[in-house]
């Protein structure tokens, strides 16, 4: 599993560094930003879920690996 | 090195202000499908049911007053408005009986929550940083030890109200120091939000009067921090620039503006309507004591169902919105709480489900406006909570049929008589 944000989309509500803060980290304005490749370590798969589930402007791109 | 004399001049304008106005119209409303309003009792008292039969029927609701005005109620078409800035303006953002003129914009009175694009983005940079996450993480010690201090003062009482003795004094002291304003002018800040919020339907002398009251307070602010600087964010806008130039005036006085009136009345209303819950519904308490770690999610749902904040936008040009037959300079009345109970978004939208875990509310808005106070609200807002059910573990309502609600776009208890303990 893979997290990217959509920054056409992300206005810095800071759902995800909130519910997932190993994953996404906030930058110098707020906005939400994931450190290195987006790979989701194994048990964080929900916390991700989560983050991409509550984000209000639905930026939080989860891309499910096979 | 210059002297900056940008403030020393009158700021009052010579004569009524450009713009339009309107006849002023109060008295119950008729039918909320075509004559609504936001500041009348019955829905300062329980906007719900209205929102939710016109979302049944309607869903568009139109008024003829505030010289006409339009109010979606469901969740995608406060979304579509809020994410539509090129036929909805943010020049006024108080659906009121004035209309300031067309040339506010891009700029607007209090930016860059007035201001539209391409303005907006740059006037919204300046203050991004000084509202991270972790630039109000600084602030939390010391809004613990005020909150912890405000119930030292309960002690004793057997009848509190956690609206003006606890809830209003909170973000009153946070916005204060972080502006660098003096602690003990809280009192008259309460009386500048009642005024620029719930004000709206007074005389346009009165509430001119009103807002001079307001800018001639920070006017003196302003200059006290140009002789003095400080680390404070009324220095940082002070000297602050854009496009190589220092700010105009009217912006910093606007800024702060801003600042002074969305830091106060909205986050004393979410901590007010979360305890007022809490009061009523002894379940959600006593698990939120029980199982402390559940509050930052219990908050998100809390904020969902007692959104405080109403915007409001201008409708741009003549058009046909959704079967909405809309007139350039109507008002649109963008309930984010109407559109945090639209069952069409969230499951058992009408109810509080205090572990709702998915929940992609939209209490601070959406789009390029999202209130840039967010982290700050839910800073003091979790702080809040944590202390009182640390506190004061046990309580309910005193009497149901006291507790208060402000009028207009934000909503939260003005009167809230809370029994503390289990008596």
């Amino acid at each position: 599993m893979k997290v990217q944000i959509d920054p056409g989309r992300c206005q810095g509500h800071g759902r995800c560094y909130d519910l997932a803060p190993g994953l996404f980290e906030e930058d110098d304005e707020g906005y939400g930003r994931v450190p290195g490749d987006g790979a989701v370590p194994p048990g964080q798969e929900q916390a991700a879920r989560l983050a991409a589930a509550n984000c209000p402007e639905r930026a939080v791109v989860l891309t499910e690996e096979a | 090195m210059t002297v900056d004399d940008r403030f020393t001049g009158g700021f009052r304008k010579q004569g009524p202000p450009a713009g339009t106005r309107n006849e002023i119209v109060t008295g119950p409303v008729s039918d909320w499908a075509t004559d609504f309003s936001h500041l009348e009792p019955e829905w300062a008292a329980d906007p719900y049911p209205i929102q939710d039969d016109l979302r049944a029927r309607c869903p568009i609701a139109h008024t003829g007053r505030f010289g006409g005005g339009w109010l979606p109620t469901r969740y995608e078409d406060v979304a579509a408005i809020a994410y539509d800035t090129e036929r909805f303006s943010s020049r006024s953002i108080i659906m009121s009986n004035y209309r300031p003129p067309a040339e506010t914009a891009p700029v607007g009175a209090t930016p860059p929550i007035s201001s539209d694009p391409p303005f907006h983005h740059d006037a919204r940079k300046l203050l991004l940083p000084a509202f991270t996450k972790k630039a109000v993480a600084r602030r939390e010690e010391a809004t613990r030890a005020f909150c912890h201090s405000l119930v030292d003062a309960l002690e004793g009482a057997d009848v509190v109200d956690a609206a003006r003795d606890y809830a209003q004094h909170i973000p009153i002291r946070v916005i204060a120091d972080m502006l660098g304003f003096p602690p003990e002018d809280g009192p008259r800040f309460s009386r500048f939000v009642e005024s620029a919020l719930e004000g709206v339907n007074l005389p346009p002398e009165e509430r001119m009067a009103r807002m001079d009251e307001l800018f001639d307070y920070l006017y003196d602010q302003i200059r006290d921090h140009v002789d003095n600087p400080r680390d404070d964010l009324t220095t940082y806008l002070v000297e602050a620039e854009l496009y190589g130039h220092k700010l105009q005036p009217n912006h910093v006085a606007g800024t702060i503006a801003l600042l002074l009136i969305a830091g106060i009345d909205t986050t004393w209303s979410a901590i007010g309507a979360s305890l007022w819950h809490l009061a009523k519904t002894p379940a959600d308490r006593e698990r939120l004591v029980a199982e402390p770690d559940l509050l930052p999610t219990a908050m998100e749902e809390l904020l969902r169902a007692y959104a405080p904040v109403t915007m409001a936008r201008l409708v741009k040009e003549d058009m046909s919105w959704r079967g909405a037959d809309m007139r350039a300079d109507d008002w649109v009345l963008l309930s984010f709480p109407a559109a945090n109970r639209d069952p069409e978004q969230f499951e058992r939208a009408g109810e509080v489900v205090i572990d709702r875990e998915v929940n992609r509310h939209v209490a601070f808005g959406l789009g390029i406006h999202r209130c840039v106070g967010s982290h700050l609200a839910r800073m003091e807002l979790r702080v809040a909570l944590e202390v009182w059910l640390e506190r004061i573990p046990v309580f309910g309502l005193a009497d149901p049929a006291a507790v208060t609600w402000a009028a207009g776009q934000v909503r939260g208890p003005r009167t809230l008589p809370l029994r503390l303990g289990g008596a």
